[in-house]
């Protein structure tokens, strides 16, 4: 078996992964769930290794699952929760990212609210940055959790077919998954009503619908993406019960799917918004699962990052 | 690379590993509370050949177990090569047992600490043996091994290489050289 | 004093000439083109393997003096010009104060009369403050002759006040240089729409968002009976609207920059913000339909669109850096590179495009080698590669799309006004 070496200082999207590469960080965290699943859940691999938290946006959920995934490594975590205006000029993302390397920090977890923050940072840094979210570009751990899952649960993700439901034009989610699933060779399906399709997406290797049962029919799995009203005001956007009575996942609907549909959710759920309440709770949800395989993953894309190198394998002895 | 010596050929591997599941046993008076645990990659086929010759002396199973060290390695930024993770495999519970733990070449001692730090963190074994194929010396730790197949005196630019059936097709030892 | 530049390959559009000519030059001005010269000159130049065109005329540049000296000044900016072969360049109004009064024209005017080392053109703004609101006193700036007046940066959004400003400059005779941006379909966007925007993960600006201002300038334009000339041409719908309203006889013009016909919107997908500007590097087909609205005459000029700003505009966020690059030292390179050497444009239409149409348009007797016109010419090495590098610019701001890239043709000498006023160093 060939081994697939992992040369990547930086994590920052699915689209500059191989589908070995993937699969690396895949295989990974099955290991690494292992170890979450122990008694004394922490192994000392990244000891003495410091990784911060740099968060621009506000995101507990994700912020604490890589906190967790640090720690479990031994690795010291730092959270710093940043500000970003574009009236206000305070530091500068560089500045900020060049300082926490002269306090010889390892790794950087960065959360950002606009597109493109993390590569900027990892071309100006030696140190690694792992992308946290940056605006509506990619999220790829979320994604790997979310592969994580289904293979899990199917055993494959070859073949398979995932329907993405929700605001896709403005979702890091939705774009991770497209390039993750895809270079695994799982079938992606986007559904959301047209103007929250963004152009071109098919030429990510998504097919499109804006019908909820066209996408549901033959899935696989259903990944449900939070709907966030607040975030446009504008009043094209549609209403949240009329997004419900038109996209919402319901029971009704799962039994027009197939019999073992998988349902997932990055969260936080608006129950009632995207889902029914019984849909979030049904036997087929996954999402509290997700949740927990989100460690391993964090803590495969951690170890990894952290051992990245260049050159060849040699056997040692 | 150029290969000096053969040190163990089937025969001699087999016989060695035998004479090493009877003292396991006679050691711990029998199996009661033994377990055997491999270390990655070789030491797991050498702790599933040892159960299989210790069932053939007591005709009764002992439980063997997994263990990947890569997360305890204290080497990881130092070597050439990239580890790669695996899972530990070890589903039973350790309290109270005798572990054999059983590599193929026991050389610094590094792969061992490691290894014993690993282990306790899984459950408190109420002694951990330590059984290698070879020992070649050079210990950069107070560790010591209680079952030894062969002791082999080696060079520092020598590397001994273990090669098993189950993963080279072929049960051997040889000794080789380091070019340069 | 007398200038000879003997040998070179003369090209001068509005004379029809490309030939092996030797030019002449006394006092400050072309004194006579002939196919040998052998009048006892003060200094002669062997211009052999050279081409020699008239000094360029950029008829879209930002000086950023007044208010943004960090950014660019007068004198850097004019020193810039003259590395990149512009004897001439028209000033944009989005200064800070813009050049909208009187008062800020001889202000400005002082500024270039101390500083400037080639020859800067001032064009006022539409507006007051370039807010779009109330006109400025058009004739009253006229008199201080300014050249044409644009609120570039910025499209006058309210119909009837540029149709106002469109009479005020036919009864002026100046061109109103349009911006054409429609705030209401491109505002938050920072890159071209389509799927790469959607990629990134970027807001997207419409090409409708230009296209649309263009139709509705160009139909003004015909009401009013006013010359218009379209900046920045980035789309193939742009295109063809211009193509069509001058087969109809509408007096427009138009052009682009060098990053329109070199560069596309696949160029971002590193997030370099050094491919941000706005109007946005489009798709591959608009691409095209630049080069081909360029082979076809539809647009008539070349134009830098030189915007310079600091690091700290630029090396931040995406979303947040500024719009804009620089051009000045590039854009004959990169049209000799893109244009010329591919055969899109022939050395006569480029000379065409990049001195003699900007010069018409402007009006003013600029852009040929015409005996008794002012000597501003440069003799270039049309074969010479060079790699761009940020630490060869001139400009105080190091802002070019072009950084990394290799560009053929160099401009060895700029004469301006019949003297040396730039030599390229040799290095070793």
């Amino acid at each position: 078996m060939a081994e697939v070496i992992w040369n990547k200082k930086d994590l920052l999207g699915l689209e500059y992964l191989t589908q070995e590469e993937i699969e690396l960080i895949l295989n990974t965290a099955d290991s690494f769930k292992e170890v979450t699943s122990r008694e004394i859940k922490k192994v000392p691999a990244l000891r003495g290794k410091t990784v911060v938290n740099l968060f621009y946006e506000p995101s507990t959920r994700t912020r604490v699952s890589f906190e967790l995934a640090a720690k479990r490594l031994s690795a010291d975590v730092i959270n710093i929760a940043a500000e970003t205006s574009s009236v206000k000029k305070g530091e500068t993302l560089i500045d900020t990212g060049k300082n926490i390397e002269a306090l010889k920090a390892d790794i950087i977890v960065m959360r950002h609210n606009y597109s493109g923050a993390a590569m900027m940072l990892a071309r100006h840094l030696n140190i690694s940055v792992v992308n946290a979210g940056d605006g509506w570009h990619e999220h790829p751990t979320q994604a790997l959790l979310d592969m994580f899952t289904l293979k899990e649960k199917l055993g494959k993700l070859e073949g398979i077919r995932v329907s993405i439901i929700g605001d896709i034009a403005h979702s890091r989610v939705a774009r991770s998954n497209i390039w993750g699933l895809t270079k695994l060779g799982a079938k992606v399906t986007v559904c959301a009503p047209r103007m929250l399709i963004p152009p071109g997406i098919e030429e990510m290797g998504a097919a499109v619908t804006t019908d909820i049962d066209v996408a549901l029919r033959d899935a696989d799995a259903v990944n449900v993406l939070r709907m966030q009203f607040e975030r446009d005001q504008n009043s094209a956007f549609p209403q949240q019960m009329e997004y419900f009575m038109k996209y919402g996942i319901t029971e009704e609907r799962l039994a027009k799917a197939k019999k073992n549909l998988i349902v997932m959710h990055p969260g936080p759920i608006n129950r009632g918004i995207e889902m029914s309440s019984e849909v979030a709770d049904c036997p087929q949800s996954v999402i509290l699962e997700q949740v927990t395989n989100g460690i391993a993953v964090r803590m495969a894309v951690l170890f990894l990052v952290s051992q990245a190198r260049e050159g060849k394998n040699e056997a040692a002895n | 690379m150029k290969e000096k010596a053969k040190l163990l050929d089937q025969e001699t591997m087999n016989r060695s590993l035998v004479r090493i599941a009877h003292e396991i046993v006679e050691k711990n008076k029998g199996i009661q509370d033994v377990c055997i645990v491999g270390i990655r990659t070789r030491g797991v086929h050498l702790a599933a050949r040892l159960a299989a010759f210790i069932k053939n002396i007591e005709n009764k199973d002992v439980p063997v177990g997994i263990l990947d060290i890569t997360l305890y390695r204290d080497d990881l930024t130092m070597i050439s090569s990239q580890p790669v993770v695996h899972k530990t495999e070890i589903d039973f519970d350790m309290e109270g047992k005798n572990i054999i733990l059983v590599d193929d070449v026991l050389y610094s001692g590094r792969t061992i600490r490691a290894a014993m730090d690993a282990l306790i963190d899984l459950g408190r074994p109420r002694s951990i043996q330590l059984a290698v194929l070879i020992d070649r010396g050079h210990r950069e730790l107070p560790i010591r091994p209680d079952y030894v197949g062969k002791n082999i005196p080696t060079a520092k630019n020598e590397t001994v290489e273990v090669h098993l059936v189950e993963v080279e097709g072929v049960d051997e030892v040889v000794i080789v050289e380091k070019d340069g | 004093m007398k200038l000879l530049i003997k040998n070179g390959r003369v090209v001068d559009p509005a004379n029809n000439l490309d030939e092996p000519r030797d030019i002449l030059v006394e006092n400050g001005k072309i004194n006579r083109i002939a196919k040998v010269i052998n009048n006892g000159a003060d200094k002669t130049i062997d211009a052999a393997g050279k081409i020699v065109l008239p000094g360029l005329v950029d008829m879209h540049v930002h000086l950023r003096q007044p208010g943004r000296e960090d950014k660019e000044t007068i004198a850097s900016g004019t020193k810039a010009a003259l590395k990149g072969g512009v004897t001439t360049l028209l000033a944009m109004a989005n200064t800070s104060p813009a050049i909208d009064s009187v008062e800020n024209i001889r202000m400005l005017k002082d500024i270039i009369a101390e500083t400037a080392v080639n020859n800067v053109l001032i064009c006022a703004a539409i507006t007051e403050a370039r807010s779009g609101k109330e006109l400025t006193q058009i004739a009253k700036l006229r008199k201080e002759s300014i050249v044409a007046i644009s609120d570039d940066g910025a499209s006058v959004d309210s119909t009837e006040l540029m149709y106002k400003a469109m009479r005020k400059a036919r009864e002026n005779k100046i061109p109103v240089i349009c911006h054409c941006e429609d705030k209401l379909l491109s505002g938050g966007g920072v890159m071209n729409l389509g799927s790469i925007s959607t990629r990134l993960g970027l807001k997207g600006i419409s090409p409708e968002s230009e296209y649309k201002r263009v139709q509705r300038d160009i139909s003004l334009a015909e009401k009013a009976k006013c010359r218009v000339h379209i900046c920045h041409v980035s789309c193939a719908e742009t295109v063809e609207i211009i193509a069509k309203a001058k087969k109809k006889g509408v007096k427009v013009t138009c052009e682009t920059a060098p990053h329109y016909f070199s560069l596309c919107e696949e160029a971002l997908l590193e997030y370099d913000t050094n491919k941000k500007m706005n109007p946005p590097l489009r798709s591959r087909k608009d691409l095209e339909a630049i080069k081909e609205g360029l082979a076809k005459g539809v647009i008539d000029a070349i134009a830098s669109d030189h915007a310079p700003h600091t690091i700290s505009d630029k090396d931040i966020e995406f979303d947040r850096a500024e719009f804009g690059v620089i051009g000045l030292e590039t854009e004959l390179a990169a049209a000799i590179t893109y244009l010329v050497l591919p055969r899109v444009l022939s050395w006569a239409e480029l000379a065409k495009k990049m001195s003699w149409n900007p010069a018409r348009i402007l009006g003013i007797d600029k852009g040929t080698l015409t005996p008794g016109r002012d000597a501003d010419l440069i003799i270039v090495d049309p074969e010479k590669s060079w790699l761009v590098k940020k630490e060869d610019f001139v400009s105080k701001s190091k802002n070019s799309a072009f950084i990394g890239v290799d560009l053929k043709g160099v401009v060895e000498t700029t004469i301006l006004d019949g003297k040396i006023a730039y030599k390229q160093e040799i290095k070793d």
